[in-house]
């Protein structure tokens, strides 16, 4: 059936209302189940043996040792993951990652693993393992490694993009550029011109659940996983391609996610236990510890950024250009290309070029953290735009206003904006009582937005109606943050039936068509447009029934307020018969009723937030303190407001600590120096203030409710505000992230000695 | 190895058990004793997740050998409801939604548990200080908060 997913400006019953999630008493009486919360009869216990060089060559791996340990059921090094590849360069590069073959590429990369009776055993097992290494020069610096004299990490590597192709091989995987109209022009008529560089370190998602799996390997071929991801059924892909089996011989079951932020989007263990448990013959439990988390999964990209704006007096811009150099870790990505196109997204400008650059260095393959990639470009951008109002001499909030993109604009990235957010988000933070709390000694408030895409992709959801008239609701996009009670909402909403009737559950990959992960903030979107449309080939069938036990045409059925009402005065003695009693007779009728839905969920609105934030910053030992935050943002529908909020605020929260504390810290030799909690220092309940949120809803004509992602945006602007609020405090332009107390004071002393 | 045997009490019950003398406590609750309620996070005593409480004192249960149990009471978040009566604090975390992927829930009832056990009537400042030893990575905190004060004024009023 034709599904039409265009906005209709309904009012609504249950969207908008903020009822208990319905995994929710499970999560705060200890009943949940996460990754490492699952057992089988009989499993091993597989640990992973990872380099403690940033990058050599393995010359031979002596396994004998740790064969002959008691206790010990399967060794396995990348032999046993054969290349199965089949030239699919991503998919080499995600089975090179899950098991160095012939380079260790940085600090924590696998080369070998154990599945042992207990973890004892296996620790033991690991130390027995002797791997003889060639040690290489490394580089972990991203601006370093584009230098022509850095070490190679991978020596088949030609830079793409350039005009001329390259002679020689070179870290810088890619150079992508995007933009419009003619930057040389556009600052020729500019009055004032911005230019300055800026750095960002690499961070971790931090997700607080360790990744972790059960994977057991039958010997007809047939394989289950249960495991925390947040895309089962790309995890299912994935590891049935490197294992060499079919899909649907793998069941891959997503239990409870404790956080992923992107960082749960990659296999990484999977494939390894899965090879333990075949070579073993039972199933294997691998869970990451917090130092593996740190060192072989995750991080985001470090980041080096040169931007340049013009405008004229008047505050219009004129021109803006910026060069991004994104760091992947040792693998190509497409990272430096999203900063590139999200770094003027929220502008309308007549000339600007962005040109992004792929660098490959000694660490841990680069993920998707929230937004990936669009914090650092906008923390440049942010920086820049708030310099360029103060040379004018403007209000930053007011200069914002003149530039922003509206509907029609042709954005930095290419296509035209439809209705969007960015001046609403920037009206309302200029009317907030927030921007009029006023300021003591020391203190600064700076404000920035952002922009991400959102994403939708396939998607596909069954709602089935039980004889008693509850409907069970099966996604495919994993619960991240709340969206099992958004989800149902949805479901009562259009059905007309009360929430408490709505069961939704995460379904496994064998119960359930493909779905993409849940991530470019799509899972309530899309699995939300999936629920409506299989809620709508329900009621089709509803109104059948109800038409055949009235024995009168379908047409002459509507469904009203969950409820099926004849229409047409021939008809009016026949009242109405509820979902309940429709599917008390279903058995008669014609059987089970359900709706089904399969779709490409096209139309993601894009998203924009502004965010304000005061700082007060300590001179004399540069330290910091967050006094007041907020958050504006515009969530085209939000469907439960509460977790909206619940995003909003963890994002900025993230790039809280983003801001002023967290990054991987390299030694000379190539190691990561703060693989934990306790060094990586995320932000604490005592470091944060109320984080306070105001949710603007300029609908997305795209969605039937007008719903747009959420989950991401709130990531971008926070940065940049807090850059923007510590440098007002300082006196000084914050160029370096985090504004660790050392930089800061550094900054600050440097401006003094001028 | 020779294991050690243990008895203690977990949530009001009585539990003897074996265990390896360098076994973590939150390693025989989850491996041993089927509670998984306590989660490990780091292992290492910072993110707060294997919060559990002994003998009225707050700790990770990731930095308790198992073997130390002995003759102690223990509480973890699987003995925090009353059968199907769910105690304030995990009431007023779901009305206010403060979780969100919900792993570091059960270390932060634990630890607001004994929070208000020691100051019933914290303010917002000695919430965020009590709860600094937990770490969420998805809320920001601010419905944590929240939650916690909300809870602490039902306490005290059933208390009256």
């Amino acid at each position: 059936m034709n599904f039409d997913p265009r906005y209709s400006g309904r009012s609504f019953t249950s969207v908008g209302t903020r009822p208990i999630r319905p995994d929710g008493v499970d999560k705060v009486t200890g009943r949940a189940r996460y990754g490492a919360d699952f057992n089988m009869a009989g499993q091993l216990v597989g640990r992973i043996l990872r380099s403690p060089h940033a990058h050599a060559k393995i010359r031979k791996i002596d396994t004998s040792k740790a064969e002959k340990l008691p206790g010990v059921k399967a060794v396995i090094t990348a032999k046993d993951l054969p290349d199965l590849t089949d030239g699919d360069a991503a998919m080499y590069d995600i089975l090179d990652n899950c098991m160095a073959r012939t380079k260790a590429l940085y600090d924590g990369h696998a080369v070998a693993a154990v599945a042992a009776v207990d973890a004892r055993t296996a620790r033991q097992a690991l130390k027995l393992i002797e791997v003889d290494y060639e040690i290489l020069p490394h580089v972990t610096d991203v601006d370093e490694a584009m230098k022509h004299s850095a070490p190679l990490i991978n020596d088949t590597i030609f830079t793409e993009g350039l005009e001329e192709k390259p002679v020689k091989p070179s870290n810088v995987t890619k150079r992508t550029q995007y933009g419009h109209g003619d930057v040389h022009e556009g600052f020729g008529h500019a009055d004032f011109v911005v230019e300055r560089s800026f750095k960002t370190e690499q961070t971790h998602q931090g997700y607080i659940e360790p990744h972790a799996c059960v994977a057991s390997v039958s010997s007809d071929g047939t394989a289950d996983l249960w495991v925390c991801t947040q895309g089962h059924f790309v995890y299912r892909q994935h590891c049935a391609q490197l294992l060499g089996m079919e899909a649907s011989k793998l069941r891959v079951t997503s239990s409870e996610i404790g956080g992923g932020f992107g960082g749960k989007t990659h296999v990484w263990a999977e494939p390894v236990a899965l090879a333990l448990s075949r070579k073993a013959g039972r199933p294997v439990k691998l869970v990451m510890t917090r130092d593996e988390v740190f060192r072989a999964s995750g991080p985001t990209s470090a980041t080096s950024i040169d931007v340049k704006i013009g405008a004229r007096k008047d505050g219009t811009i004129t021109a803006a250009e910026a060069t991004l150099r994104y760091s992947c870790g040792p693998y190509a990505g497409m990272w430096a290309e999203i900063g590139a196109m999200t770094a003027f997204a929220c502008y309308k400008l007549e000339n600007v070029k962005t040109v992004g650059y792929e660098v490959l260095v000694n660490r841990p393959k680069t993920a998707a953290y929230r937004a990936p990639s669009a914090p650092m470009a906008a923390f440049a951008v942010e920086s820049a735009v708030d310099e360029l109002a103060k040379e004018i001499g403007m209000d930053p909030v007011e200069f914002r206003i003149r530039n922003a993109a509206q509907e029609g604009t042709r954005s930095s990235y290419g296509p035209v904006y439809g209705p969007i957010g960015i001046g609403p988000t920037l009206e309302a933070v200029k009317n907030h009582p927030h921007m009029k709390a006023p300021l003591g000694k020391n203190q600064g408030r700076g404000m920035a937005c952002g922009f991400w895409f959102n994403f939708g992709g396939q998607t596909c959801t069954d709602l089935n109606i039980g004889m008693d008239g509850s409907v069970s609701l099966a996604v495919g996009t994993v619960d991240v943050g709340g969206s099992r009670a958004s989800l149902s909402l949805v479901a009562a909403e259009e059905l007309g039936i009360d929430y408490s009737q709505v069961k939704a559950i995460v379904a496994d990959t064998s119960s359930l068509g493909y779905n993409d992960m849940t991530d470019g903030s799509r899972g309530t979107f899309s699995s939300s447009m999936a629920t409506i449309s299989a809620a709508r080939n329900a009621i089709k069938i509803l109104r059948e029934r109800a038409a055949q036990m009235w024995d009168i045409s379908v047409d002459d059925v509507a469904w009203e307020q969950g409820h099926a009402v004849a229409k047409g005065e021939k008809h009016g003695n026949l009242g109405k018969l509820s979902l309940k009693e429709i599917a008390a007779q279903s058995g008669k009728t014609g059987g089970p009723i359900a709706g089904h839905s399969e779709l490409v969920a096209d139309g993601a609105g894009v998203s924009f937030a502004t965010h304000i934030c005061d700082i007060e910053v300590d001179p004399e030992t540069g330290s910091t303190r967050v006094l007041r935050y907020t958050v504006v943002q515009d969530a085209g529908k939000a469907v439960h407001p509460t977790y909206v909020e619940g995003q909003y605020q963890g994002g900025a929260a993230q790039g809280i600590g983003w801001a002023l504390n967290e990054e991987y810290i390299y030694g000379k030799d190539g190691r990561l120096q703060n693989p934990g909690f306790l060094d990586y220092r995320i932000p604490v309940c005592s470091d944060l203030p109320m984080i306070d949120t105001q949710i603007l809803e300029i609908p997305n004509p795209n969605h039937p409710y007008g719903v747009r992602g959420v989950g991401e945006t709130s990531i971008v602007p926070p940065l940049a505000a807090i850059a923007n609020a510590v440098s007002n405090a300082a006196g000084v332009r914050m160029t370096h992230i985090p504004m660790s107390p050392p930089r800061i004071l550094a900054a600050i002393e440097a401006e003094r000695e001028g | 190895m020779a294991g050690v045997a243990v008895s203690t009490v977990i949530n009001g019950d009585s539990v003897e058990y074996l265990c390896q003398p360098d076994e973590t406590l939150l390693d025989v609750l989850r491996d041993r004793l089927g509670l998984t309620g306590a989660k490990e996070g780091c292992g290492t005593g910072d993110c707060g997740a294997c919060s559990v409480i002994i003998d009225d004192r707050l700790v990770c249960s990731c930095l308790v050998l198992g073997a130390e149990a002995e003759g102690r009471r223990i509480e973890t978040v699987e003995g925090m409801a009353h059968g199907d009566q769910l105690h304030p604090l995990q009431q007023k975390f779901l009305e206010h939604a403060a979780l969100q992927c919900g792993i570091c829930t059960p270390g932060f009832l634990i630890a607001a548990k004994d929070l208000l056990a020691k100051n019933p009537d914290p303010t917002e400042e000695e919430i965020r200080f009590g709860l600094a030893g937990n770490l969420c990575r998805c809320t920001g905190y601010d419905k944590i908060v929240r939650a916690v004060q909300d809870a602490a004024g039902v306490m005290k009023g059933a208390s009256r």
